[in-house]
């Protein structure tokens, strides 16, 4: 499996508010530009996997897609699984081409929740409205306050992932929020739910991104230009709710990444930049320590002293990520991996041999790693 | 103030709000294995057994986690603001979401905190809610 499958275009429209654009026209926009990217005709593609709509979900988004994009695909998926649906689909679009089920596959995802409707993240579940338990950044926050009470993990730590996002957001010409942050600033920003300020929480965005994806043998006969070798890739599922969870700041993040880092043949150390799923501040932090860059308990540390920034020892997010660049649900994040791996990032890490990339939906349900590199 | 909609509750779930009327805190358990849990379901997720019962909880509960609302997300909580959203764990196993009330509802909360029931009126339903002191 090792390198045998390459992301060979990436594409996206910009990030933001878009005002009279449908998801369906952003994705063929996105499309258009990563198959212009990977130098590969439209008619050439024969598996369409899309992530649907978090704010406007369809029946049949992926036929809908399929229509818009003029294809009628051997293999088609619509894949429900939060931001992981992203590293989903690689992963198993990645098996569809060794299985020789498809030859040229298109991985997409648009949405527009800022001009269109963002009530998702403002609901509750079942009865939990009647205690006010309302709205996305509240469970994640239940998360983040167990998080600091067992490891001490602080304000000033959590201030550190939005700081770097920020910093790396700022010379991104497509981010959607460019103002560089202080820990100042940070730290006199009200509470939005407490332990979360403004700057704790992802951006909501409206806006596109495909890759398209193909065997290393195929990239070659139709000379890409530049295609990005996936080493390995894993998946893993927490799927019960918060409260349900005996560990409330470890997910299954575990199990997807020793899956990834096992197929690769790599570890931690052996990582020179990471695209970590950030929705919120607490959840990068996790990760590290869930894929084994630190203890259990360590994230708030590890992510101090600017390590994660572009100049540290292990640059994360260095587009900006969700809490920057774009509050998309984690294609953007695939796409930054792949411009570092080809060396042609905004900001490049002085080394970016290899990438390790993670996703994840729901409050932390599903779980999805991918580790891209020459 | 605009009252939060109240949602549909599901048939199998309606003992837990009737009980919470006469100020009583029950849970599920399952007759076939001993797993108790919260929310109501209609099989086991232990066992996947349909034998369940309903239990009288003795309101004694430990704090696991909580946040608190500076801006709300829905009108109805508003002139509640700022109010503290908990994950409480029932002394018989059940975790439950409700709130933290009087007195010092927002300071020197910690986790694996002893909690005590209460209820508390919201708009129609009477609501299980939790207290550090054992009698108001």
């Amino acid at each position: 499996m090792r390198g045998r499958t390459v992301i060979a275009g990436i594409g996206h429209t910009a990030f933001g508010a878009l005002s009279g654009r449908s998801a369906t026209s952003l994705i063929v926009e996105a499309t258009r530009n990563a198959l212009a990217d990977a130098n590969v005709d439209k008619t050439m593609v024969d598996a369409l996997l899309v992530k649907p709509s978090t704010s406007a979900p369809q029946l049949m988004t992926g036929q809908i897609v399929a229509e818009a994009l003029g294809l009628q695909p051997k293999l088609g998926m619509s894949w429900d699984q939060g931001g992981a649906a992203v590293i989903g689909m690689i992963s198993y679009a990645s098996l569809a081409i060794e299985a020789r089920l498809c030859d040229i596959v298109v991985i997409c995802f648009a949405d527009n929740p800022r001009t269109g409707s963002s009530e998702v993240y403002r609901s509750s579940t079942g009865t939990d409205g009647l205690f006010g338990y309302v709205g996305v950044p509240a469970a994640y926050a239940m998360i983040a306050r167990r998080h600091m009470e067992q490891y001490g993990t602080t304000p000033r730590q959590l201030g550190a992932v939005p700081i770097a996002a920020r910093r790396h957001g700022a010379a991104n010409p497509s981010a959607q929020l460019r103002k560089p942050l202080s820990m100042a600033d940070y730290l006199n920003e009200p509470y939005i739910v407490d332990p979360f300020r403004r700057s704790d929480c992802a951006l909501v965005s409206d806006g596109g991104a495909a890759i398209v994806l193909m065997s290393a043998e195929r990239a070659m006969q139709l000379a890409v230009r530049a295609p990005v070798p996936i080493l390995g890739f894993g998946l893993g599922q927490s799927s019960w709710d918060v409260r349900l969870r005996q560990d409330l700041t470890t997910t299954c993040a575990t199990v997807s990444a020793t899956t990834a880092f096992s197929a690769a043949g790599l570890a931690p150390e052996d990582i020179d930049v990471a695209q970590l799923y950030d929705c919120f501040s607490i959840v990068p932090i996790m990760t590290l320590e869930d894929y084994g860059f630190c203890k259990k308990g360590q994230g708030g540390a590890f992510v101090e002293e600017g390590r994660i920034e572009i100049d540290g020892d292990l640059p994360m997010n260095t587009a900006g990520g969700l809490l920057s660049e774009t509050g998309m649900p984690g294609m953007q994040l695939v796409l930054e991996g792949v411009r570092q791996v080809r060396g042609n990032a905004n900001l490049q890490a002085r080394k970016a041999n290899t990438c390790i990339v993670s996703s994840q939906g729901g409050i932390m349900q599903t779980h999805g790693t991918l580790i891209i590199g020459g | 103030m605009t009252d939060f909609p109240i949602p549909a509750i599901p048939e199998h779930a309606l003992p837990f709000w009737e009980a919470a009327e006469k100020s009583q805190l029950r849970y599920m358990a399952c007759n076939s294995c001993a797993h108790s849990f919260l929310p109501a379901r209609t099989e086991c997720p232990n066992c996947l057994a349909a034998d369940l019962e309903w239990r009288m909880a003795s309101g004694k509960a430990q704090l696991i986690s909580w946040v608190i609302y500076h801006r709300a997300f829905h009108p109805a909580f508003a002139d509640r603001l700022p109010y503290t959203v908990a994950l409480v764990q029932l002394e018989e196993g059940p975790r439950m979401i409700s709130n933290i009330v009087e007195p010092d509802p927002d300071t020197a909360l910690t986790i694996n905190l002893p909690l005590f029931v209460r209820f508390q009126d919201m708009g129609n339903l009477r609501i299980p809610v939790f207290s550090r002191q054992p009698k108001l």
